[in-house]
């Protein structure tokens, strides 16, 4: 008799639970899909603030920068990516200051592990989410990340 | 003319036109089930060839078209180039069993549900042909599988049809659609046909090797199962012949359980039933199929694929005896006059 019971007991019971997995998915089935339709959706496409596209020095209006030339991302970074460029100026009291004249950054050989940005003290540098990289020779990958001109935020 | 040659050519014509509505169907379900599917995993499916994907499958079509039948060394080369055609034979014959509309039905007699049972049944052979002669030990186990199965559920299948047979009094498929006109088998057959439908749809999914029941090419364990060793076109007949399966196990439950091509009918509102008799009987034929379609891939895409001895133990230990009462409960009633 008890075996009997569960053999009804067990039928039943897989049904219903076969019913539950049917409405979940027909829920599932009118929700709104989440492929991303890529070059056509470049307009709104949403990127999350932390990923790391490339590496870049933020300047503002007056075209001036935050770095001061100081070597900790460059001493940080485990592949050589970045290579800075220093000179040493003397203001009228004789005041000797270092400054940067060039901040190279090699795309191609950056691992995007952020060291450079933690290791900076002056958040001169940070990562951007631009991420259409793709270039057809690999000598356009070194960019220099300093505008032409660009002069120490004091 | 003479009535041979009118015969002849009238025998080619609707050959020629079967095949074509084979393929544009094939064409439909294909492109039907990667959007459904890809709608269950919240995808959009083939957006890319023509607008939403529209072309994907002709792309496809051309692909296998143009693909190389490779021939294999140690395989049973008359078997395994006849297998694919078995099987696509057995569909086309099932197919032309299908009512479209009032008269529009290429194989009709007497003895249409037999007939219908007995050509769907040489697909089994195909497939145990194909997983015989590829000489691939997974080819050989997703055919036994295969054939274990199919031949197991023909039984519910049996039982089902036999069922509605009984309701309706007749075996011929335009009888059964004719008897319908007045409700369709569901609504007048109530408890019976209901469990019918469902046993029906399970068996029949089966039959048609799909959904949980894939087991015969169970991608995971043997790679592509019975047809792992074909490819072009021979792939391809394959291919149609499963999604056409799906169709015509479709196409039959609408003919049984929801009246074919009959529209549907409330009796008392008579303006809309003049409203629903305005639209052709193939829209109606066409709507159901597609809906059962539909239920069946929604089914395919829901649940795990089953282990062989569950198969064989949901068919021997609860379909075949569910559907043998189901069998007495009818004919009980049909007798006592409780179905209309």
């Amino acid at each position: 008799m008890n075996k009997f019971n569960t053999y009804f007991k067990e039928a039943f019971a897989g049904a219903g639970t076969l019913l539950v997995g049917m409405r979940t998915t027909l829920k599932i089935f009118f929700r709104a899909k989440v492929t991303e339709q890529y070059p056509e959706n470049r307009a709104t496409l949403q990127i999350s603030d932390r990923f790391r596209g490339e590496l870049v020095m933020p300047h503002d209006e007056n075209n001036q920068h935050h770095c001061v030339g100081c070597k900790l991302c460059e001493m940080a970074c485990p592949n050589g990516t970045i290579h800075i460029t220093t000179d040493v100026k003397e203001d009228e009291e004789g005041k000797k200051t270092r400054y940067l004249v060039k901040y190279e950054y090699d795309l191609g050989s950056c691992m995007f592990c952020q060291l450079c940005v933690n290791a900076c003290p002056h958040d001169a540098i940070r990562f951007s989410n631009h991420f259409e990289n793709a270039v057809f020779s690999r000598n356009t990958l070194v960019r220099q990340l300093n505008h032409e001109g660009s002069t120490l935020k004091k | 003319m003479p009535q041979g040659l009118a015969y002849l050519i009238e025998g080619l014509l609707v050959a020629v036109l079967l095949i074509v509505a084979y393929a544009v169907f094939a064409i439909i379900l294909i492109y039907m089930e990667r959007k459904i599917c890809a709608f269950f995993q919240l995808r959009l499916g083939p957006m890319r060839v023509g607008k939403w994907g529209l072309l994907q499958v002709f792309a496809d079509v051309i692909k296998i078209l143009i693909k190389e039948i490779i021939r294999l060394k140690n395989a049973d080369h008359f078997l395994y180039a006849m297998a694919p055609y078995i099987v696509i034979l057995a569909s086309i014959l099932t197919f032309s069993c299908l009512p479209w509309n009032k008269g529009m039905q290429v194989i009709d007699y007497n003895i249409g549900v037999f007939f219908l049972i007995a050509v769907s049944s040489i697909e089994v052979v195909g497939i145990l042909l194909a997983g015989w002669s590829s000489r691939n030990k997974y080819s050989l186990i997703g055919a036994v599988r295969g054939g274990a199965m199919m031949i197991s559920y023909e039984l519910s299948l049996g039982m089902v049809m036999l069922t509605m047979v009984v309701m309706s009094g007749t075996m011929s498929i335009s009888g059964i659609v004719e008897q319908q006109a007045d409700g369709w088998n569901i609504f007048k057959g109530h408890v019976p046909a209901v469990i019918a439908f469902i046993i029906y749809l399970i068996a029949g999914n089966a039959e048609a090797n799909r959904g949980p029941f894939d087991l015969a090419e169970a991608e995971q364990e043997l790679t592509a199962g019975y047809h792992t060793e074909y490819s072009g076109m021979h792939f391809g007949f394959f291919y149609l012949a499963e999604y056409l399966n799906l169709f015509i196990v479709s196409g039959i439950a609408s003919t049984l359980f929801l009246g074919g091509w009959m529209p549907f009918h409330v009796s008392g509102l008579d303006g809309f039933n003049a409203v629903m008799d305005f639209i052709p009987g193939f829209v109606w034929f066409l709507g159901k199929t597609f809906f059962i379609v539909f239920i069946l891939m929604w089914v395919k895409w829901t649940f795990p694929r089953l282990r062989i001895d569950q198969v064989l133990q949901l068919e021997w230990k609860y379909l075949l005896p569910l559907g043998m009462l189901n069998l007495v409960l009818m004919t009980v009633l049909k007798i006592a006059g409780l179905v209309f």
